[in-house]
């Protein structure tokens, strides 16, 4: 299997689609879209490149806690198994959670819901309060705390 | 908040420059806050060297060949370096003869270079009679400590390093240690490390809480590292692995290396230290990274700098004690390691053993 967007079955793309609501759901309160939103599940599975073969083996752990496809379980039997999943931990599982979480927090849509531009630092770049200089007044007053050469 | 923090403590700080221009410098922008300073800058105001000492020394006649690796340095009949076989961006082989030859690779890339280019008047290695060659490697073992605030913070929206400070620096007999370490203070991070790297501490849960989370994590970030000064251990070492090849069949560096008891106390301190500044500037849920893991990236020491050549490689102006035409101006140099980011250092012996090849010039190889 390669690592390119097909490096997914469907069965695969269901379950990471079904792991990610459990990770980030969708908010009404915060108005975001979920991680199992098609946008990003589509940002996930594009770039998946050198963490494809850890997600598939983290996917594999869930379908076999699952017993079935995530999605078909009810709610709090989903949950419980998620939260299984996380306790069980390893290298598999983190690759998953940080392809969920990156492909999550560059999306437009969540990252103005955050009170932040969705653009690229160049070539506007940011505008920085000034510091208040004097809080270096006490430091300035200090003796000479170097070696002497 | 760090500086009132510090000055609450009675500690040392002082605001960071980062080698970056504030103004308009040599063809160069001002510094616009871009954040990502460790990658790159699209803006041109970090000093990086691409830009900085690369193209003035293009200008004067110096010529770049890029995409190429040295296998070796090859020496003459005399003893004398001779010139450097290489292979080019094509891979193919190539010679490059020369009166004499400097070496940059820092402190993992030149030893092995010269550990690589050894001949039977030198089976040890090059420039190695005193079998210093690759030994004492250092780092800067990095002990991190960040928490958060409910001020809003810089963030990722300017130079990573905001502050310095060196109360911890010197030797005092009192913490257990000798020498000392820099603490570098970090104004936060984006959103994409924030969320993974407290999904990774436990911070920011799966499910219904995420959200909530999140938003009292992202931009409310403050921490710090000490930068700690590491010691010459013989153990510590670059060698050349016995398998291990690159993809042009050369001889692989193999590294072995541990912390010292003496880092080790120093990283201790540097925790303890760190966590009360944090607490003084009200920070909560405490996170400890020490070592950083990804912290292997200032290489120092193992072609040591002294006039004994029993005890070092290269003498006091760079040149290697056994090869009179063969000089080194990287990292590798250092004693110890300073408790402070190496580059500045590393460019000022660069520019040091320059002016001094230069001013003995008449009898460089005497």
């Amino acid at each position: 299997m390669s690592a390119d967007d097909t490096s997914l079955t469907a069965a695969q793309r269901d379950d990471m689609r079904a792991i990610a609501a459990e990770i980030i759901p969708a908010s009404l309160e915060f108005d975001v879209p979920g991680a199992d939103d098609s946008a990003i599940q589509a940002d996930i599975v594009a770039t998946l490149g050198r963490d494809a073969g850890l997600v598939r083996e983290a996917l594999d752990q869930l379908a076999r806690l699952a017993g079935r496809p995530l999605a078909s379980l009810d709610p709090a039997r989903r949950e419980a198994v998620a939260m299984e999943l996380r306790a069980t931990g390893g290298a598999a599982v983190a690759a998953l959670t940080r392809v969920v979480l990156q492909c999550y927090y560059r999306d437009d849509r969540v990252v103005r819901a955050l009170g932040l531009e969705p653009r690229p630092p160049y070539p506007k770049g940011h505008v920085l309060e000034d510091g208040d200089w004097s809080l270096l007044d006490p430091v300035r007053a200090r003796p000479p705390m170097w070696r002497g050469a | 908040m760090l500086a009132k923090a510090m000055n609450r403590l009675g500690w040392h700080w002082w605001p960071s420059d980062t080698t970056v221009a504030t103004v308009d410098y040599e063809g160069r922008a001002r510094c616009i806050n871009l954040g990502h300073c460790t990658p790159a800058c699209t803006q041109g105001a970090k000093a990086s060297t691409d830009i900085t000492y690369w193209p003035a020394a293009r200008r004067a006649g110096v010529e770049l060949r890029t995409h190429c690796r040295v296998r070796e340095i090859t020496m003459n009949e005399h003893g004398m370096a001779a010139g450097v076989v290489y292979y080019d961006a094509d891979g193919t082989e190539q010679y490059q003869s020369a009166e004499v030859v400097v070496l940059a690779c820092n402190g993992v890339g030149t030893p092995r270079l010269l550990l690589n280019s050894a001949s039977g008047r030198f089976p040890n290695g090059l420039a190695n009679s005193s079998g210093l060659a690759g030994k004492n490697l250092m780092f800067h073992p990095y002990a991190q400590v960040y928490g958060y605030v409910d001020q809003e913070t810089d963030s990722n929206r300017a130079p990573p390093t905001c502050l310095w400070s060196k109360e911890f620096y010197e030797t005092d007999p009192s913490r257990g240690f000798v020498r000392g370490y820099t603490f570098q203070f970090g104004r936060g991070v984006g959103p994409v490390v924030e969320a993974v790297a407290s999904e990774a501490k436990g911070l920011l849960p799966w499910g219904a809480g995420h959200h909530a989370a999140f938003r009292r994590l992202n931009g409310h970030r403050i921490g710090l590292s000490a930068i700690c000064e590491d010691l010459p251990e013989e153990h510590n070492r670059v060698t050349l692995d016995p398998v291990l090849k690159d993809s042009h069949g050369i001889p692989a560096p193999r590294i072995d290396y541990t912390i010292g008891e003496n880092t080790a106390r120093m990283m201790e301190h540097g925790i303890a230290r760190a966590k009360e500044i944090l607490a003084a500037a009200e920070a909560s849920d405490i996170c400890i990274n020490s070592p950083i893991l990804y912290g292997g990236w200032h290489l120092l020491g193992t072609l040591r700098m002294g006039a004994d050549p029993d005890r070092s490689v290269v003498n006091p102006w760079g040149r290697s004690h056994d090869v009179k035409n063969l000089f080194i101006v990287d990292g590798s140099l250092f004693v110890t390691s300073g408790g402070v980011n190496p580059t500045s250092t590393i460019q000022a012996l660069a520019l040091y053993i320059a002016d001094q090849m230069k001013q003995r010039l008449a009898n460089l190889f005497d």
